[in-house]
């Protein structure tokens, strides 16, 4: 009875809560690689499904090596060209697609005849697998970056301009009404209240767009390239090198929580004026 | 003609007919044959039953409407387009979320290229005038509502207008932030006599404000079927006032008046 109730004050301790959050999503990490190591570690589990002790490694993996080749890349430095590569492609095409989205978008929302023609085609371009386009995008470009960004570019344009248009067609028709009786011109209604309408949205889908500029650009690399993490994984997957598949790909997944890091940082600054949750501060 | 007697404001023979937009022949006429004058330098205020017209009446005021019928003339001049002598205080939120509160202030200098450093000079000044010194970095989110007003008082009266047209600017305060803002609103205008048309459901509030009441009858087809001079002595206090038997009186006489409208007013909205 007593060691029940001392197990069950013990258990309130470290169970998961606010303080020791950080703690167990590094235990439950550290535990997946336990897992992923006990069942492909050859001659560790007794061979109920694969009859051959390698196989399992052939076909997951061993988190051991996989770490090692990690730690090779940076450590030896091999990675940094590739790594580089894909960043600069993903940053390219971000930039590129949320200009580009951002002007279209505002002057297609601001001509009601315009975006009434354009309308289907840009459903139609909308509503295309557009990685489909990567091939044709290396047969333009080339295999150097440019087929890359252009892939990302098709991605992210897209977000961006709906947003743009969204956020045009959002603005309160009162705070509209107000900048004209203020004495706006046309020209300062479009800076000082469609744009700040318009990027508010546009803010509000960076995840997503920064997302897909490095999806794009990893899979343009993955389809056809000499440089960049997308083609050492390919090259890997050419010689059945599986631990080197999923270095890459834990190498791509990191830096894509880094990327997601950098835009909320930047949101947090851009978005100040917005309405957040709960902005009281704990005395 | 002398201009002492030509009005500031005319709004002559107005008609307003709104038409569904999804079935053009159900049409619903807001306003009908109104007429209101508005000399220089009056305080007049406009009451009248809810979804009567008033914010119609005034978005035809500031040209953001354009009457089926009637003409609008600012200082006899026939109206076209905006009405630049007019500042306009929306009944809804109109500032600029984007914006703290002083480049809310500041914008309409910005918009007429005074230079950054004397709009925000006066801006300063503007928001110290309407109690919010102090409060310029915040955004309108982070301001109560009764202060977004104020805010928007500034950003309006900070152009100077020669006609001031507010609709419903206090109906969201409470009552003694509201009889404390009434009479900043009336210092303000004493200071520097603009005309004013003042919209307002509140009788008292009316009353006590204004040169002139003009009653509203209860849509559609509404047009003013009362206007009462108000011969109150200035300079008033709104608290005080309203204790006074002359007050009183005009209250009575005026509330006899609007009573049958708001009456039919509200049993038109209760069949819908
Ligand atoms: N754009 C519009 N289309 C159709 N009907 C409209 C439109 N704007 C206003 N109305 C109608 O005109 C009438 C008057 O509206 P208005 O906003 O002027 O009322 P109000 O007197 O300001 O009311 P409140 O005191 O509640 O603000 C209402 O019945 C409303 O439904
Ligand atoms: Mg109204």
């Amino acid at each position: 009875m007593r060691e029940q109730e001392s197990s069950k004050g013990l258990w309130s301790k470290i169970r998961p809560q606010q303080g020791n959050l950080r703690l167990w999503q590094v235990g439950m990490l550290a535990a997946f690689f336990a897992i992923w190591h006990v069942l492909t570690v050859p001659g560790l589990m007794p061979p109920v499904y694969f009859d051959d002790a390698n196989k399992a490694a052939f076909f997951f993996g061993e988190p051991l090596k996989v770490l090692g080749r990690v730690w090779d890349w940076f450590y030896l430095g091999a990675i940094y060209e590739h790594l580089w590569v894909t960043l600069w492609e993903t940053f390219l095409a971000f930039v590129i697609g949320t200009v580009s989205g951002l002007v279209i978008g505002l002057w297609l929302a601001l001509n009601p005849v315009a975006s009434a023609l354009c309308d289907p085609y840009i459903k139609a371009l909308n509503s295309m697998p557009r990685v489909i386009l990567a091939p044709i995008f290396s047969v333009w470009f080339g295999l150097d970056i440019a087929s890359k960004v252009a892939l990302g570019v098709t991605l992210v344009f897209f977000i961006v301009f709906f947003n743009v248009y969204q956020g045009v067609r959002e603005v309160s028709p009162t705070v509209l009404a107000n900048a004209r009786i203020l004495g706006a011109s046309q020209r300062q209604l479009l800076r000082h209240v469609y744009v700040p309408s318009a990027m508010s949205w546009v803010f509000a889908s960076l995840h997503n767009s920064v997302g897909l500029a490095f999806v794009g650009a990893v899979v343009g690399e993955y389809l056809g390239s000499s440089r960049g993490v997308g083609y050492l994984i390919l090259q890997a997957e050419g010689t059945f090198d599986i631990n080197t598949v999923f270095a890459g790909i834990l190498v791509l997944t990191a830096f894509a929580l880094v990327l997601d890091y950098i835009v909320g940082l930047a949101e947090k600054r851009l978005m100040v004026w917005q309405p957040r949750q709960g902005e009281t501060e704990r005395i | 003609m002398d201009s002492r007697d030509t009005p500031a404001l005319a709004l002559e023979n107005i008609t307003v007919t709104f038409a569904a937009r999804d079935a053009k022949d159900t049409r619903y006429t807001a306003v009908q044959d109104a007429t209101l004058l508005v000399a220089p330098g009056e305080f007049v205020s406009v009451v009248g039953p809810t979804g009567c017209g008033k914010s119609t009446l005034l978005n035809i005021a500031v040209g953001l409407l354009e009457p089926s019928a009637g003409t609008v003339k600012v200082f006899g001049e026939p109206l076209a387009g905006l009405n630049r002598n007019a500042g306009y205080l929306f009944q809804t939120e109109a500032l600029m979320p984007w914006r703290t509160a002083l480049d809310n202030v500041t914008v309409g200098l910005e918009f007429r290229g005074v230079t950054r450093e004397e709009s925000v000079i006066r801006a300063e000044d503007w928001l110290a005038r309407v109690g919010l010194a102090g409060h310029g970095h915040r955004y309108p989110h982070q301001l109560s509502g009764g202060m977004r007003k104020r805010v928007a008082l500034a950003q309006t009266l900070i152009l100077d207008p020669q006609i001031i047209l507010m609709d419903e600017p206090f109906s969201a305060l409470d009552i003694q932030t509201r009889q404390m803002m009434e009479n900043e609103l009336l210092e303000l205008w004493s200071a520097n006599r603009k005309s004013v048309v003042f919209i307002t459901h509140d009788l008292e509030e009316a009353i006590s404000l204004s040169d002139r009441v003009v009653v509203l009858s209860a849509g559609p087809g509404t047009r003013p079927i009362g206007e009462f001079t108000i011969d109150l002595p200035r300079p008033r206090d709104v608290a005080e006032i309203r204790l006074t038997p002359r007050f009183i009186e005009l209250h009575t006489k005026i509330w006899r008046a609007m009573k049958d409208e708001v009456l039919k007013g509200y049993a038109r909205t209760r069949i819908q």
